[in-house]
Formats: structure tokens, C-alpha cells, sequence
């Protein structure tokens, strides 16, 4: 068998094939295309909480200009694009909260905390904190 | 008998520049695993297929190979869950190719003794004194990460391994924490000062595979999870309380 | 061929290897210590090992008592000098490993909890769940990483050891990476490869347990010790092999026939009970529980499946609690490799080959009668285990004795003269064999795995659990056939580059020639004993001092040669498995379990 020999290869050294990783190795597989989504509801979230500054800096230059804002704000295709932004925000916070019983264990004496518990209660803080902003808002308004 | 086809991945690197593919038709039986059906192509087909086997029951850690994209140990892998075929068999993902199916795990061997996996005391007891005494909850603490069997899976699983080889890995930073947890070490600091390098626990970016193909469960995506978290708490008490040793 | 030199060579990263590293680097940290195994550390066949390691740690228990259980249940063949030192030394080793982190289970005030197991008078097993070999290779592999004078070489085949004048001064060793043959020189050689279970169909061992060590340094020109005895572990998965460990038995599961009937009683083996008695019924020796099943065979109480006939193996009425907590692989095994789950169904098992009490005859330190070559773990024998190792002793022995010789090891280092230059010519000639012999070696006609199955079945037919003469003859003939047409083997590979045809080949004449040397042994032994059981001599024979067998190569048949048992304290007498023994020939005290019954947890 006369096959050609390796052009690299040199006798008694490792001659290694390292596969070249694709550009779009983040399709190999569901999980890792939703990695890389809740990778990307990170820029989401960024949006989200430059919009709460920019509005409380309108706030700041008069009645005005906040009402331009509003106006802004409550147009239907800003209105869809937020719906649109709430949705990726509610995916990242669950993803998130899902994944926290795996980092954080807990324990209270000799009692290890269940990683249900765990779970439980950040989705119990995360309701418990949305309610209180909610009530501050309509008390304010 | 029934039979399947079988891919696999062949590289001969004296003879070949690029890996390709051998199709082997196999005959099987219901409780054959894909080992079996490998062993069988060595045996009876072709001897120059060349891959790593040794206990055949799921502990030793030697068999770890994609199957079907997946990283599996083709020991506890049954050829009848990846039907119909044809059962594509490659090297772990993310090693350099020694030949076929054989991958170079040099670097995680290194990496492993970085994150100094034994137990560091400032005071050893003497023996005489008999042992350390551990509760079992006290084992329960870390047992979990003491389960590695070093097969290599997880890193095969990682995206970011395979992107970015410096990144340390599942299975050292898992080990790392099995000592960390274990009620007789004393070496968290020295092993944080490993792993809070660039190259440590901040390179994971919690894809989470490596925990979903561990086949000893041992979670080494929460291990490193917890590890973030008990860096973060480190740094603030260091700054909000810098009188307190850590 | 190159040449790298060391002070101290260990050949196998397993158990014994690891502890004997730790224990050259300790001993001596200016020597500089070479680990050369064909796999990494962490694949060595002591990974399997599950039930446990027994030491003596309770206060009812003695050093007395673990000296009677190893040596009544190794049929009054151990070396009594050798088991009184082992158990001396054994809890001492058994706590250095706590401190090295194994993690071993525990009682609720946090000391290390016991474990009953076959054979043994109370309970003495320490043991990680049921996965000890394991953890305690990782712990003995991720220690030695401390130790800066500990080089690796991962992946090297040795095929030779450098010997002359009578002295070993190296080992030369394949690279399986690049195919480079290196000559490997050292002071010191320890040889820490295993056992050869392999020369068996049916075994619980790992498909790297070839016998390599074994077969080097048989022919190398030390005696193999022992041979003939192959422990047969009552409890294996059909098809599969699988190791079912003992603890199934010792937290009290139940061996039944297909009439669901407890048929060890029918044994000599005691009464059933419904919680398990130490020293009796399922918590008897390993040789006569694999009898047993060859009796129930016989009378056509067994159940016959598609993978030959079983027993089956009762754990149901432990509950998924205690099957969890104390054998949680047993389950995961089953799960896996059955598809069946031990909570709620019976487990099949047969007899599986699963140890060689037999190895390379060394002294208390390890030390062969080739001046600087030393042996410990399975591929030794020192001997402690005589005609059929009690359960739990062979993870204490790679301890013991792996310290042990890595500590002589360090001192003869110390003292010997540097390896001559001159043992490198043998080294160039092995180059030359493997290049000529296998790699150039084309048009062979006998496929290898066939003369690898015919090899095995011939040891399953003629040295099984029972043997006799003409079985015995017809298999040495066959062996040596087979030894011939290993010449005319089919080799189609001719890289460098990881060969694990080679290697397949290297194993197969490894094989072949421990197979010899077991085959030659029992022709030999015109007794029964153990697990040595001729049916044509079935009984033991004490007319004369029990004598340990000695197998030296030579280059025709193997010749067998004899070593008196060196009995201190406790001369031969019979084994009494299932009932209280009689004062006479107990030293200890009765055989009825522990106040507490058993567990504490």
C-alpha cells in the first residue's frame, strides 16, 4: 500500500488533527442555541434599564418633555417592540432563577436547604418585589 | 442478527493529512453497547482501529467518544438508544486528534494538578491520633463532586473549551470544589488564587451541557456556579470588611 | 530508542503503584521516581473495586481475629508471618488514606463506619459506599500530584525488563503516542501491574488485565507463587461480568436457586437467618459460595437464561433506602446493564473470575528474588491470601504492601550502583523484536481475537472452578499449540502512532504465558484447596507442610518447584464456616455478629 506519506508528519512525533471550531457552532444543538439566546436578552435588559435612566433623567427637564416621551412611548410599534422586550426579559429571569438552586446551596444547621426551596423562594422574592414596586407606583399615582 | 451501520471517524496521521470516514456494518444484539459493537469491528474487521477501553462498566472513564454528536462513555451506551443508524462515532470534541478515536488529554491532566485536588492542611494530625472526624452530612457537603471519573465528557460538552482551550474546565474546577468542600481541607484560599485567574471559573459562561452529560452527575456547572458565588462574597467582605480574615 | 533514567521505577499507576510512589518520595525525596503504565492512573483496574478495605478499627475486634478470618479463609495456605504483619500495618495505612481525603462513609458521630463482609468474624470493611476501589485510587492518583519527584509516563507498554547479572535495572517501554521504544533505567524496579484475569472469558476484570506484569517478570526469570488458585466471585452479572460486590450480600442480601430456595445451607455453609450472620450462609468464603453454585448446577436448580445459568441474588426486602445509601452502584449497574431495578426484582449472578491469588514470590518487603525488583498488589504474592483471598483484604494488601516495597525499593536505590550502560545492547534487541516481529510482520493467517477466545475458553473448560488431570493435561497441550500458531498471527498495522494492535498482541503473549504457568500449577497440585479444587484429589492434603507452588520459565514447559507455608500461630486446621467454632480451633472468640447487629448507621 503506497499511500503518500503525511507532509507534516515526522517519525515519533505526535501529528495532532485539531478540528477546526465552525462559526456557527452555537447550532449544534438546542441547548446551545438557547445559551446563546439568553446570552443575548443580556442587550435586552441593557435597553430595558437605559430606558428607566433616560426616562427618570425626562423627568427631570419638566412636564414637557416628559409628555413627548409618553407620547414616544405609547406609539403601537414602540408598544409592540416593548411587548417584544418584556417577553425576553421574563425568559432571562426565569432561565435565571431556574438555574439558581445549582449555585447556591443553602443550609440551615445541619439541615441542607432543598434545592425545590431554593427555587421556590427567589421566585417567591421576585413576586414579593415586583408587588412592592407596584404598589409604590399606584401609590404615587 | 440484526445490524447497523456504524461511521466512524479515522485518522491515520503517517498516511493522511485530514481525518475521514470507515462505514462498518454491525451486527448486534439487544444488549450490546457501542463498545461492544466497536470491539467487534476491531475483533473481526478491521484490527487497525485504534481507541481506549478498559473496565466496561462505566467507572474507569476510558471510552468517552461522540456518538451521534453527543459525548457519551460507549460502555453505557446502548446501541439500540441511537437507532436507526447509521451511529456516527468520533473523538471527544474538543482534544487534539491523536489517531481515530484516541484524543490527547495532556492538558486536563495539567490542568488538574493546578487546582492542587488534594487535601492541604496547616497542621497535619498524626496518625496515632486516628482520623479526622466527618459526619456524614459533612460528606454529603462534597461527595458529589468526589464522583469524577475523569472521562472527559464535560469538556467535550463545553463550547467554551473547545473555543477558548485555556479555559480550565468542568471537571478541574468540580474537583477543585470536592477539596474545597471536604471538612478536612484547609486549602480554599490557595485554590481561589488559581482558579479567579483569567483562565479559572470566570471563563464559564454556564452553557450548562458539561452538568447534562456528566454520567456520574456530578454537576460540575453548579460547581462552578457556587464558585462564582463564593468568590463574589470573598471580594466584598474584603472590601466592606477588610479587619475580617477571609 | 532512547533513554531516560530514574532512581525508582514503578511499572502500573494502580493502587499498589500510587502507594508505593508516595512511599519512595517520602521515604527518600532525592530520589527521583518514574510511574510508567500502559494507561493513566486513573483508569487502573483498582477503579472497579467496590465493597470495601478491611483494617481492624472496632474495639471488639482484633488483630488476632483479622489474622484467623485472612488465613482460615485463605485454606491455611498464607504465609502466617505475612498476615500478622498485614493486619498489624493495615489500619495504620487505612487511616494515612482518611488523611489523604478518601472519603470514606461514616458513622453519625463522624468516625469511619464498618462493614461486615464474606468470611470475616465482625465487621472490619471500611468502604466508600460501594464505589472504595475507586475513590481510593483517585485519592492515591490525586495525591501523588503533590509530589514533585513523581514522573508520569502515561500510556507506555512496557514489554521487557532489563536484567543482568541478576540484577533489574530498567524496564524498556513502547510510547503508545509515537510509538517510541524507550529504555526506562532505575536503581530500583517495581512491578505493580495486576493481575491477568483476562486469561478467563467470563471475569470481572478490566480489559487491560493482561497478566503483563506477571508474564515480564516470569520471564525475566522470577518464580510465579501460587498460580493455580483464581478466585471465582460468587455474584457476577451474566453476559456482562459485572462485579455484583459482596456488600450486597453483607447488608444482607440472599443467594436463592430457581426455586427460590436458600441453597448455601444445603453447603456446610450454616442455617439461613433472615438478618445476615457473620461467618455464615451468603456471608461465607468466595470459593465455597461459587462451589455451591456448581452444586446447585448439578441438581438442575438453577435458572437458565439466554447468557447461561444463574442464581439470583435477593436484595428486595433491604428497601430503597438502604440500597441507596449502602449499594447505590449495585443498583446503578443493574439499572444500566440489566435493565432491571434490585429495589423490586431479584438479581441474575453466576460465578466470574474475578482475582489471582497468585503472583510474582516476593518477601514481606516486596523484594523478588531478582535483586532489585520488587512486586505488590495483585500481581504479587507475598502471600496473604493463600488458596482464596478473603474479601476486602486485596485493597488493604495494595496498602500494606505498596508502602512496603516503595520503602525497600528506596533503600536498595539508595545502595545500588547505577544501571551499566551495557543493558542497553538487550534494549536495542527488544527494539528490534517489535519492529521485526510485529510491526514488519506481514501474512500472518491467525486472527487474534479467535486465539484470544480459544485461550479463554480453554482456561474456562480446563481450569475452572473444578478441575481434573486429563482436563488440565489436554489444556497445557492446547496452550502450547496455541503459543505456537501466536507465530502466525494476522498483523495489518504498521504505524507508529498509538498501535493498539500492538499492544492487543503484546497482551496476548503476556497471556498466554500466565495462562501456562496457572495451567502447569494446578497440573501440579495433586490436593484440593481453595480455590483449587481437583475432583480427582478432593481432598487437602496434610500429610506434609502445605507448600506454596513455584513456576519458573524455562524453554519448554514451565518447571514447578515448592516453598513451605511458614505457619506461626495457627496451625492447619478445618474450615468452619456457619456455626459457633470450637475453642480448639478458634483463638478468638465466637462468631456471632457484634451487640448492635450489624450497621450502626
Amino acid at each position: 500500500m503506497a499511500k503518500a506519506l503525511n507532509a507534516g508528519y515526522k517519525r515519533h512525533y505526535p501529528k495532532w488533527h485539531r478540528e477546526r471550531v465552525p462559526i456557527f457552532w452555537w447550532l449544534r444543538s438546542a441547548s446551545y442555541v438557547k445559551f446563546m439566546f439568553r446570552e443575548l436578552t443580556s442587550l435586552f435588559v441593557a435597553y430595558a434599564a437605559g430606558l428607566l435612566l433616560v426616562q427618570a433623567w425626562v423627568l427631570g427637564q419638566g412636564a414637557a418633555a416628559h409628555a413627548r416621551l409618553l407620547n414616544w412611548l405609547s406609539h403601537p410599534a414602540v408598544v409592540t417592540w416593548h411587548v417584544i422586550l418584556l417577553a425576553t426579559l421574563l425568559f432571562h429571569t426565569v432561565t435565571w432563577l431556574n438555574l439558581t438552586p445549582q449555585a447556591l446551596v443553602l443550609r440551615l444547621g445541619r439541615w441542607r436547604v432543598p434545592k425545590t426551596v431554593v427555587w421556590a423562594g427567589h421566585y417567591a422574592a421576585w413576586l414579593v418585589l415586583s408587588l412592592v414596586i407596584v404598589c409604590l407606583f399606584v401609590g404615587v399615582a | 442478527m440484526k445490524s447497523v451501520a456504524v461511521e466512524v471517524l479515522r485518522y491515520r496521521p503517517e498516511t493522511e493529512a485530514e481525518p475521514s470516514f470507515d462505514v462498518f456494518d454491525v451486527p448486534y444484539e439487544d444488549n450490546w453497547m457501542i463498545l461492544d459493537a466497536i470491539n467487534h469491528i476491531k475483533d473481526q474487521v478491521d484490527g487497525t482501529l485504534s481507541y481506549r477501553w478498559a473496565c466496561r462498566m462505566g467507572v474507569c472513564g476510558s471510552c468517552g467518544m461522540m456518538v451521534n454528536g453527543k459525548p457519551v462513555l460507549t460502555c453505557a451506551t446502548y446501541v439500540e438508544d441511537v437507532l436507526p443508524g447509521p451511529v456516527r462515532v468520533e473523538p471527544l470534541r474538543g482534544f487534539p486528534v491523536v489517531r481515530d478515536l484516541v484524543t490527547d488529554i495532556q492538558d486536563f491532566m495539567v490542568k488538574l494538578q493546578r487546582v492542587k485536588p488534594w487535601i492541604i492542611r496547616e497542621e497535619e494530625k498524626p496518625l496515632a491520633e486516628g482520623e479526622y472526624l466527618q459526619t456524614p452530612e459533612e460528606l454529603e457537603d462534597y461527595k458529589q463532586y468526589s464522583m469524577c471519573i475523569n472521562c472527559m465528557l464535560c469538556y467535550a460538552a463545553c463550547p467554551i473549551y473547545e473555543l477558548d482551550p485555556e479555559f480550565i474546565g468542568p471537571a478541574a474546577i468540580a474537583l477543585a470544589q470536592r477539596y474545597n468542600l471536604d471538612s478536612r481541607d484547609q486549602g480554599r484560599e490557595e485554590r481561589m488564587d488559581v482558579l479567579s485567574q483569567h483562565d479559572g471559573m470566570w471563563g464559564c459562561t454556564f452553557v450548562g451541557d458539561c452538568s447534562v452529560v456528566c454520567p456520574k452527575k456530578v454537576d460540575p456547572a453548579g460547581a462552578i456556579q457556587r464558585y462564582k458565588l463564593d468568590a463574589t462574597v470573598d471580594w466584598f467582605q474584603s472590601v466592606l470588611m477588610p479587619w475580617r480574615k477571609r | 530508542m532512547r533513554t531516560v533514567n530514574h532512581d525508582v521505577l514503578l511499572i502500573g499507576g494502580g493502587g499498589a503503584g500510587l502507594r508505593a510512589a508516595i512511599a519512595v518520595a517520602e521515604a527518600n525525596p532525592e530520589l527521583s521516581v518514574a510511574v510508567a503504565s500502559k494507561v493513566y492512573p486513573m483508569r487502573s483496574h483498582t477503579v472497579s473495586a467496590e465493597g470495601g478495605a478491611a483494617a481492624v478499627i472496632r474495639p471488639e475486634d482484633s488483630l488476632d481475629a483479622h489474622a484467623y478470618d485472612t488465613i482460615s479463609g485463605g485454606d491455611w495456605l498464607c504465609d502466617q508471618d505475612a498476615v500478622e504483619l498485614f493486619v498489624r500495618e493495615a489500619t495504620e495505612e487505612m487511616l494515612r488514606l482518611e488523611h489523604w481525603g478518601c472519603p470514606w462513609s461514616r458513622k453519625p458521630d463522624g468516625t469511619v463506619a464498618t462493614r461486615p463482609f464474606g468470611g470475616m468474624k465482625t465487621e472490619r470493611t471500611w468502604f466508600a459506599a460501594d464505589k472504595t476501589g475507586f475513590h481510593m485510587l483517585h485519592a492515591l492518583f490525586q495525591t501523588t500530584l503533590k509530589y514533585p519527584p513523581i514522573s508520569r509516563y502515561d500510556e507506555w507498554f512496557v514489554t521487557k525488563l532489563l536484567v543482568e547479572d541478576g540484577r533489574c535495572e530498567g524496564a524498556v517501554a513502547v510510547e503508545l503516542a509515537t510509538g517510541e521504544v524507550h529504555a526506562i533505567l532505575a536503581r530500583s524496579v517495581i512491578m505493580c501491574a495486576g493481575g491477568g484475569g483476562k486469561i478467563y472469558p467470563f471475569t470481572t476484570n478490566a480489559n487491560i488485565k493482561t497478566g503483563d506484569g506477571m508474564a515480564l517478570a516470569y520471564r525475566a526469570g522470577a518464580p510465579l507463587k501460587d498460580m493455580e488458585f483464581v478466585q471465582y466471585h460468587p455474584t457476577g452479572l451474566p453476559f456482562t461480568g459485572i462485579l455484583i460486590t459482596e456488600a450486597a450480600r453483607a447488608e444482607g442480601g440472599w443467594l436463592v436457586n430457581k426455586e427460590g430456595y436458600r441453597y448455601l445451607q444445603d453447603y456446610n455453609l450454616g442455617t439461613p437467618e433472615p438478618r445476615p450472620v457473620l461467618r455464615s450462609m451468603e456471608l461465607g468464603p468466595r470459593d465455597r459460595l461459587s462451589q455451591a453454585f456448581v452444586g446447585e448446577l448439578k441438581k438442575g436448580r438453577t435458572a437458565e437464561t439466554r447468557h447461561g445459568h444463574v442464581v439470583h441474588l435477593d436484595v428486595r426486602h433491604l428497601g430503597q433506602r438502604t440500597i441507596d445509601e449502602k449499594i447505590p452502584f449495585v443498583r446503578e449497574l443493574c439499572m444500566k446493564y440489566e435493565k432491571i431495578d434490585p429495589v423490586k426484582e431479584m438479581i441474575p449472578v453466576r460465578p466470574v473470575v474475578h482475582y489471582m491469588m497468585g503472583g510474582i514470590h516476593t518477601d514481606l518487603d516486596g523484594a523478588t528474588p531478582i535483586a532489585g525488583l520488587f512486586a505488590a498488589g495483585e500481581v504479587a504474592c507475598v502471600s496473604i491470601n493463600g488458596a482464596n483471598r478473603l474479601g476486602s483484604n486485596s485493597l488493604t494488601e495494595l496498602l500494606v504492601f505498596g508502602a512496603r516495597a516503595g520503602a525497600a525499593a528506596a533503600r536498595h536505590a539508595a545502595d545500588a550502583p547505577a544501571p551499566s550502560q551495557s543493558v542497553l545492547a538487550q534494549g536495542l534487541e527488544e527494539e528490534a523484536r517489535l519492529q521485526e516481529r510485529f510491526l514488519d510482520n506481514r501474512g500472518g493467517r491467525e486472527r487474534m481475537a479467535n486465539l484470544r477466545k480459544e485461550l479463554q475458553d480453554t482456561m474456562e473448560t480446563s481450569a475452572g472452578l473444578y478441575r481434573d488431570e486429563p482436563t488440565l493435561k489436554a489444556g497445557t497441550e492446547k496452550v502450547q499449540e496455541l503459543k505456537e500458531r501466536f507465530h502466525d498471527v494476522a498483523l495489518e498495522d504498521p504505524s507508529l502512532t498509538f498501535n493498539t494492535e500492538l499492544q492487543t498482541a503484546l497482551e496476548l503473549e503476556n497471556l498466554l504465558d500466565v495462562a501456562e504457568s496457572v495451567l502447569h500449577s494446578a497440573l501440579a497440585r495433586r490436593e484440593s484447596r481453595g480455590a483449587h479444587q481437583r475432583t480427582d484429589f478432593p481432598e487437602r492434603d496434610d500429610r506434609e507442610q502445605p507448600a506454596h507452588s513455584l513456576a519458573y520459565a524455562t524453554t519448554g514447559a514451565p518447571r514447578i518447584d515448592y516453598l513451605p507455608v511458614t505457619i506461626t500461630r495457627w496451625p492447619p486446621a478445618e474450615r468452619v464456616y456457619g456455626e459457633p467454632l470450637s475453642p480448639t480451633s478458634d483463638p478468638v472468640g465466637g462468631s456471632a455478629p457484634p451487640e448492635d447487629g450489624g450497621n450502626q448507621e
